[in-house]
């Protein structure tokens, strides 16, 4: 067990493979309570792999996430307890209305405050097939803030925002670090949160093969 | 803030269900016609229906059964649905159980009613219209619970739709085999129990297999 103000969340010489293809590898971290990781790189660096990778949806190929110095292979259902994911896609039901989408995923109890984080409590009764680009996002984000999960693994969140969604979510994330809360984001532009650690990605290179035989990227 | 859990899931499909009704629709709107169709093709002398009944609305069954599953995982999959599933506390072999009682809800119990109905028309031996709805209701669940495998199974693939059958029909032939020969049991005068309780063994075998199985599956198709 590791003391209270160290890294709570931490990877370790994390390799990650998508078929024979090595998208990233020799990779660490250590995330504090309040703290951000941003990642930056380009299209097809591994940023969300990464995340994947940090969400159990992906196993690392080599190396090994901890959190409290616990591998989190040993108690998947604790880890998904405590993480909040955003992916590139929305998981918004048409047929269901606002409020109703987000009452499913986190209970009916915490959507107001959730929906007016994001500027859409006016939206609740609306038929999410109505929504536009930006207010889907911004539901997806409200997901986010009901789950009340100490970790957010955001991929590319400001997607579709316009500006004031844009302030909004950073409102909601300050907030969520206020309270000790963590946070990885993928962004690709944008504006970086206050004293985000920043974790950079290099581009995909032209495919080489090392010693074992795997394509180096 | 409290997570999905298995009643809320049933809850939300049965709901969606309600609100775009279009696929149990269809699937019970197949099986009233392709059991009626029949007797176009073989004549409508009632001996021979009330001799073919039990396996026409069994063989129905299964193909309207088929119809439906195409869709069960794929708009999750591909409206992000699934991935959060996966990540919800709720351990995903329960979502898969709760998905497809939603979806036997939706689609099997409405055969499930309309089979005695058919069954009438088709003049089969009254006597034998319970344990019929009995082996439907053993049966069914069963068949929802192989078929949801085969639709994780198939997620992603190309032709899904055309390999669903190929790799679930198969395994149907023992519901298809002793849902008969009850129902053809009951009509005779025998005993139908034995062939009831095979089909009560089966579904309490797919119970725990299905959603290993299908678990095993959907983690694939997200990877």
């Amino acid at each position: 067990m590791s003391p209270p103000d160290a890294a709570p969340f931490t990877g370790h010489d994390l390799l990650c493979r998508r078929g024979e293809r090595v998208v990233f590898r020799h990779l660490g971290f250590a995330l504090r309570p309040g703290g951000v990781l941003l990642l930056r790189g380009p299209n097809g660096s591994g940023k969300s792999s990464l995340l994947r990778l940090m969400a159990g949806l992906l196993r690392p190929a080599a190396g090994e996430l901890r959190w409290d110095g616990q591998r989190i292979e040993a108690e998947p259902e604790g880890h998904r307890r405590r993480l909040a994911f955003l992916g590139h896609l929305d998981a918004i039901k048409p047929a269901l209305s606002v409020a109703e989408n987000l009452g499913f995923w986190w209970g009916a109890g915490g959507v107001g405050p959730a929906l007016a984080a994001l500027g859409i409590a006016a939206l609740a009764p609306l038929p999410a097939r109505f929504l536009s680009a930006g207010q889907r996002r911004r539901l997806a984000l409200a997901r986010i803030v009901a789950s009340g999960a100490p970790l957010w693994l955001l991929d590319e969140p400001t997607n579709a925002l316009d500006d004031e969604a844009e302030a909004m979510f950073a409102a909601a994330l300050a907030a969520h670090r206020a309270q000790g809360g963590m946070a990885v984001i993928a962004l690709h532009g944008g504006e970086a949160p206050p004293q985000a650690e920043l974790l950079a990605f290099q581009p995909a290179t032209t495919d080489a093969f090392d010693e074992e035989g795997l394509i180096e990227a | 803030m409290t997570g999905v859990g298995f009643g809320r899931l049933l809850r939300r499909d049965l709901l969606l269900v309600l609100r775009q009704g279009g696929d149990a629709l269809l699937t019970l709107a197949f099986y009233l016609l392709a059991v009626a169709i029949f007797p176009f093709g073989v004549g409508p002398e009632p001996q021979l229906l009330a001799r073919i009944a039990a396996g026409l609305l069994w063989t129905m069954a299964l193909f309207a059964a088929l119809l439906s599953f195409d869709r069960l995982f794929q708009q999750e999959l591909e409206d992000g649905g699934l991935e959060q599933l996966a990540l919800s506390p709720l351990p995903l072999a329960w979502s898969f159980l709760a998905k497809a009682l939603a979806h036997w809800l939706a689609t099997g119990l409405p055969l499930l009613v309309a089979a005695p109905v058919l069954a009438l028309v088709l003049q089969l031996e009254p006597a034998a219209i319970p344990v019929l709805v009995a082996a439907l209701a053993l049966g069914g669940p069963a068949l929802t619970l192989v078929g949801a495998v085969g639709a994780a199974l198939t997620l992603g693939a190309r032709r899904g739709a055309v390999l669903l059958p190929l790799l679930v029909l198969p395994l149907y032939i023992p519901v298809l085999i002793f849902g008969v020969a009850a129902v053809d049991a009951a009509a005779s005068g025998l005993a139908a129990r034995p062939h009831l309780m095979i089909l009560a063994g089966y579904l309490l075998a797919t119970l725990p297999l299905a959603p290993w199985a299908g678990v095993a599956a959907l983690r694939l198709a997200l990877e």
